[in-house]
């Protein structure tokens, strides 16, 4: 022991205090979220989670910080929630996977759980929830709804995860309305509400009667659709229909409560190690979010029965014969694309409307 | 099909073109005093988030917007305290200003994320709005799209054609000068910072409660800085400001529209669109004319206020 770590317990123990142990939660746990918790979106979901694992673990303690910049920011973040006594950690968002990798290194007693599906470490698991089975299912209740037969998405980038689930729920439309298409407008970041304002009412003009949306918090494009008399699907938060009271589908959403508890059960008792969950629809991680007044029954019941063949492993949302939308075949007839493969999706199905890069 | 899509076109260009007008405009002004403020989002987001507060609060919008431009004068007279009387240099103060405003517009709008408003009214001008194509295009939006063009030109007549105006570009030119004609470079500094603070905040609130009609942290997105740089590309001239604000504006939303329509270019390229057409129409006219700066811009002036 040097002198600084002397001085430091000498100082440490004046201000505790001689005798007095100060009331230890069991485990304190921190997370980092990439927005703020309220956007009705990705970041509030991850939020909700927290909220459901310190409903079930009242002993449990959870430093929560919101808008951290991915990168240096957020290993600084990751770090002093460690000082702060934090032995499980979740970096909320797929770019904190690089600062994390470097911080679980360097704090082989902490565990980490990020989401993402993409690497892993010692003690770093990954966790993420397979959505085109749900994509699909939205797909088909809007392609009941639509009158014009063609859906609009607003995403951020065209990156693989993100043409997956544009690809099922555009094979969704067409498995029961051949004519539908979808029309995808990129707008190249997660966060800009007047961007993505006017990237919908683009879709709007084009003729578009149902919008959905893959950036962080789908509130502006649901409202714009909402105003228009248009439809709309929503992504990663059960609460968005709020936002859309008539024109609402329905939306799929992560429900991390109960994985999160897991994660801090594990931790707790010492059996936590590094793994690679997927959920999907069968499970407890993702949910299919309330439909709303516009869904007739019938669409509703044909979701439902295929939610059904979907969880019991009868069917598959790429199950080819498919062709992307330059005409060429992607998917052999008899085959279908391994949702473990999804980082490799880089086309558009045959029906988007759309360029992938 | 064709008249469809330049209606969009046009309408989706006033859209995103009007926050960047009064923001360039506010910008203009104040480099005309001779204060560069690259923390000019900074006061933009201050107006968005204070006019979204005060519309969810009072449910008019029409407060949202006054008490957008208020708090943007505001922010902005605290950045002229520093650069005008504190003397700090003017590069590094914007930039803390801008981290600033991020900073503190999040703060005040973290409990007003996703509260539903109704935002500023659609106004549908009777008559015009029934020409084809153009009319729905340009007749069919809110106050401040139609309040855009009129600020531009009161901007240009203020600056180029009033007693006072003469006294800004004279303290932006040449403050030493300015000061020896019996104008206060600090008086005038001041004034133009707090007008510039106006327009920027009512910059900030058009996309907050006209555009997008929600707050979300640092929802400008840089349009600040794209400000900023429309300064040089309108030669601190408020009326090539329309130009380089609706061009820019035109161009993200033609490629948004291109991307709506299928057209077969990757989105890459299209979200690259606004930026190389800048670079363009700076080359192009780069060789023309003056050089167009105030002359102290910049500069801290050191004299008797």
């Amino acid at each position: 022991m040097n002198a600084r770590a002397i001085v430091a317990t000498l100082v440490s123990a004046l201000l505790v205090g001689p005798g007095v142990a100060p009331a230890q939660p069991k485990l304190i746990v921190g997370i980092l979220h990439v927005g703020s918790i309220t956007d009705a979106g990705y970041n509030q979901a991850h939020a909700d989670g927290i909220q459901a694992m310190k409903r079930n673990l009242p002993e449990v303690e959870v430093i929560e910080v919101e808008n951290v910049p991915e990168g240096a920011d957020a290993e600084r973040v990751m770090e002093s929630m460690i000082k702060r006594g934090a032995r499980l950690i979740i970096p909320a968002s797929f770019g904190y996977l690089e600062p994390a990798l470097r911080v679980a290194q360097r704090y082989p007693d902490v565990k980490f759980a990020h989401p993402g599906g993409y690497k892993r470490a010692p003690n770093l698991t990954t966790y993420w929830a397979s959505t085109p089975e749900g994509f699909y299912l939205l797909g088909l209740a809007a392609g009941k709804v639509t009158r014009t037969n063609k859906i609009g998405y607003v995403v951020a980038l065209p990156i693989s995860f993100f043409l997956a689930n544009i690809n099922a729920f555009e094979l969704g439309a067409r498995s029961v309305n051949p004519k539908a298409e979808t029309r995808v407008v990129f707008t190249g970041t997660f966060l800009d509400p007047a961007k993505e304002a006017t990237a919908a009412t683009a879709l709007l003009d084009q003729g578009v009667d149902v919008l959905g949306v893959i950036v962080d918090s789908p509130i502006t494009v649901v409202q714009t659709a909402e105003k228009r008399g248009a439809y709309s699907v929503g992504y990663h938060y059960l609460g968005a229909q709020k936002f859309a009271p008539n024109g609402w589908i329905s939306g799929i959403a992560f429900t991390w409560g109960n994985l999160y508890t897991r994660f801090a059960r594990q931790v707790m008792d010492g059996s936590f190690k590094s793994e690679n969950i997927l959920g999907s629809l069968g499970d407890d991680l993702l949910a299919i979010a309330p439909f709303g007044p516009a869904v007739p029954a019938e669409a509703a019941r044909l979701v439902d029965a295929k939610r059904q063949e979907f969880t019991g492993g009868r069917a598959h949302p790429f199950q080819g014969p498919l062709k992307d939308n330059t005409g060429l075949e992607r998917v052999k007839a008899g085959e279908v694309f391994p949702l473990t493969d999804l980082g490799k999706m880089n086309w558009l199905v045959e029906g988007v409307v759309g360029q992938p890069r | 099909m064709i008249a469809a899509f330049a209606r969009s076109l046009v309408a989706g260009c006033v859209v995103s073109g009007t926050p960047l007008l009064y923001a360039t405009l506010a910008e203009v002004i104040g480099e005309r005093a001779g204060v560069v403020n690259l923390g000019l989002e900074g006061v933009m987001l201050m107006g968005a988030v204070v006019g979204f507060v005060t519309t969810v609060q009072t449910g008019s919008a029409a407060a949202g917007v006054l008490a957008a431009a208020l708090a943007g004068a505001a922010f902005n007279a605290l950045f002229a305290w520093l650069v005008v009387d504190r003397r700090a240099n003017q590069l590094a103060t914007g930039l803390a200003l801008l981290f600033c405003g991020v900073g503190l517009s999040a703060l005040i709008g973290a409990p007003y994320i996703g509260r539903p408003i109704t935002g500023l009214a659609e106004l549908t001008v009777p008559g015009l709005a029934s020409i084809p194509v153009l009319g729905p295009a340009l007749f069919v939006h809110d106050a401040l799209v139609y309040a855009a063009l009129p600020v531009a030109v009161a901007t240009w007549w203020a600056l180029f054609s009033t007693r006072w105006g003469l006294a800004v570009r004279a303290v932006g030119e040449n403050p030493v000068a300015a000061f020896a004609a019996g104008r206060s470079p600090r008086a005038v500094q001041y004034q133009a910072l707090v007008l510039a603070g106006l327009l920027a905040g009512i910059a900030g609130a058009h996309l907050s409660i006209g555009v997008a009609k929600t707050w979300a942290e640092w929802m400008t997105a840089g349009r600040g800085f794209i400000a900023v740089a429309l300064v040089v590309f309108a030669r601190w001239q408020p009326l090539r400001a329309i130009a380089g604000a609706f061009l820019f504006g035109g161009a993200i939303s033609l490629q948004l529209q291109l991307q709506a329509r299928g057209v077969p270019i990757s989105p890459f390229v299209l979200d690259m669109l606004p930026y190389v057409l800048s670079l363009a129409v700076l080359a192009a006219g780069g060789g023309m004319g003056r050089h167009a700066a105030p002359g102290s811009l910049g500069r801290v002036f050191q004299g008797q206020r």
